[in-house]
């Protein structure tokens, strides 16, 4: 019985005098690898060349803030839930009367920590989010020399109000994806 | 006359060391450029310009390393091993001849340091004498995978000697001497060996790959496979030392292809340039180098060209194979060099 059409007949059949020398066969493949020797490098030297990333590329994650400066999280958790690699904890706390410049709902996330050990950038926590408050971002994480230093507090996450992080890339393949 | 050649022969001797292990040092760096440029990649670059300080910072890191000899190793053997690996490797060059005579004040030396009327006899002795730094090292590490890597290395090692002085012994029918210097003086301009004795070169050349334990012959090693064969056990200079002597050998083993081979310090039209003696014997000795970096890029070429033999594979390529065809040449060479008397005793 025959499934497919892909099984190949096998060729035991003796080698001829030419073959068995194998002079020939390494000549040509000294051939191939001298064509290479003269081929352009494949090679980018990282830190001073950077390769091309795409814009909507799953990076590094931002915590957005509104048009006021407010931070958008309310830590309802659900991008924590949706996390595969439970790499997102995070501890809520209610808003302070005189903090609605630095929070816009009454509810705020006192400590939001992502592994970035953990984090396998699917960006399931940014579409998990109701408040368009997370994003990933075409930055890498860098390499860090422990285990401590890959756990990204606010600190790393909350986007500073003077250097604002756009995405608006992702956002509209956001938008697209939603409609 | 005396001391003056003492001085010149103990400059030469100084100098030949120096470039010896210049070479090998800066071997290492151009196996690892040329590995990278065949694999479309650019190699060590970080070290000065082009990464031309990357031989030192590795000489450097050697030296820094800890120095481990294990408890159940002999010790004496175990620093003995690599030693004798060295040894053995820069002993070779004392009969190279690196360049014709020089004339300085009227008086001629020779850029040979010396020129033994046994050199061939006396390479190959050497050359035998190897296998002892790699059982040894390999013997007295007491570890079992060290001791199968070393008996792989000098299986493989004795077994292509023979195919090696077979096809040497054709070469010596047709120079009729052992004197390496005598050989090279006989290939003047464009004689070379190489014409006469391409079967034999073709022996030559593949035995000094599996002498030198290179791919497609580096069973003895093969990174890929074991952890180290017969070194290891070795860490910090010691293992410098094996790999150093390696490299040495290859470049020997160039030199010597160069020499018997390629003519050494011949080159074509030599004589009718219309220079001076010394400016054609510093010419040659340029000439001479060229063809040894080209043998030592071949080296490298071939290392990344052909994937390694399985063991059986070997052992029957060198007895099977290069024994029988070495013998076969050896008879082709008697009946060519000894045609007119067999013309005679044919045909009256």
């Amino acid at each position: 019985m025959q499934l497919t059409n892909r099984s190949k007949v096998v060729s035991n059949k003796k080698m001829s005098f030419a073959e068995k020398l194998y002079l020939p066969a390494i000549v040509k493949g000294l051939a191939i690898t001298m064509s290479h020797f003269f081929r352009k490098p494949a090679t980018i030297s990282y830190p001073e060349e950077k390769r091309y990333i795409a814009p909507v590329w799953r990076g590094k994650h931002v915590l957005k803030r509104d048009a006021n400066g407010a931070e958008n999280c309310t830590a309802c958790g659900l991008c924590a839930v949706a996390c595969p690699a439970e790499a997102i904890t995070m501890t809520a706390a209610e808003r302070k009367p005189g903090e609605e410049h630095l929070y816009r709902e009454e509810k705020y996330a006192a400590v939001y920590e992502i592994n970035m050990l953990r984090c396998i950038f699917c960006g399931l926590c940014e579409e998990a989010c109701p408040k368009e408050a997370i994003f990933l971002t075409p930055e890498l994480v860098p390499t860090y020399l422990n285990r401590e230093e890959f756990i990204y507090g606010k600190d790393k996450l909350v986007e500073p109000i003077d250097k604002r992080v756009d995405i608006t890339q992702r956002q509209k393949h956001l938008v697209e994806k939603k409609q | 006359m005396g001391i003056e050649l003492l001085i010149f022969k103990s400059i030469l001797v100084m100098v030949i060391f120096t470039i010896t292990l210049t070479i090998a040092a800066y071997s290492t760096y151009g196996e690892r450029k040329i590995a990278a440029f065949l694999q479309d990649r650019i190699g060590p670059n970080r070290s000065g310009p082009f990464g031309i300080f990357q031989p030192v910072a590795d000489g450097g890191k050697m030296f820094l390393k800890e120095e481990i000899i294990p408890a159940d190793a002999s010790a004496f053997l175990f620093v003995l091993g690599p030693s004798l690996a060295m040894l053995t490797a820069l002993m070779t060059g004392v009969v190279i001849p690196w360049g014709d005579t020089l004339t300085l004040n009227g008086v001629e030396y020779s850029l040979q340091i010396t020129d033994l009327n046994i050199g061939v006899l006396y390479i190959f002795g050497v050359v035998s004498f190897g296998v002892y730094g790699i059982m040894i090292g390999g013997w007295s590490s007491n570890n079992k995978f060290s001791l199968l890597g070393a008996i792989r290395a000098s299986a493989q090692m004795i077994s292509y000697e023979l195919a090696m002085g077979l096809s040497i012994v054709a070469l010596i029918m047709t120079t009729g001497t052992l004197s390496i210097k005598e050989i090279v003086d006989q290939q003047a301009t464009w004689h070379w060996n190489i014409l006469y004795q391409p079967l034999g070169f073709l022996i030559f050349m593949i035995c000094a790959f599996a002498e030198c334990n290179r791919a497609p012959f580096d069973l003895a090693e093969c990174e890929t496979e074991l952890v180290g064969g017969y070194h290891t056990e070795y860490s910090s200079m010691k293992l410098g030392f094996y790999l150093f002597a390696e490299y040495i050998n290859m470049f020997i083993s160039s030199a010597l292809m160069a020499s018997l081979y390629f003519g050494g310090y011949n080159f074509p039209f030599m004589n009718s340039l219309g220079l001076d003696q010394n400016w054609v014997t510093i010419l040659g000795s340029v000439v001479f180098f060229g063809k040894v970096f080209f043998f030592i890029f071949f080296f490298m070429w071939i290392r990344w060209t052909i994937p390694r033999f399985r063991y059986d594979q070997l052992m029957r390529l060198g007895w099977q194979s290069l024994i029988p065809l070495a013998i076969l040449n050896i008879l082709l060479t008697g009946i060519f060099t000894m045609r007119e008397e067999l013309k005679n005793w044919l045909f009256n």
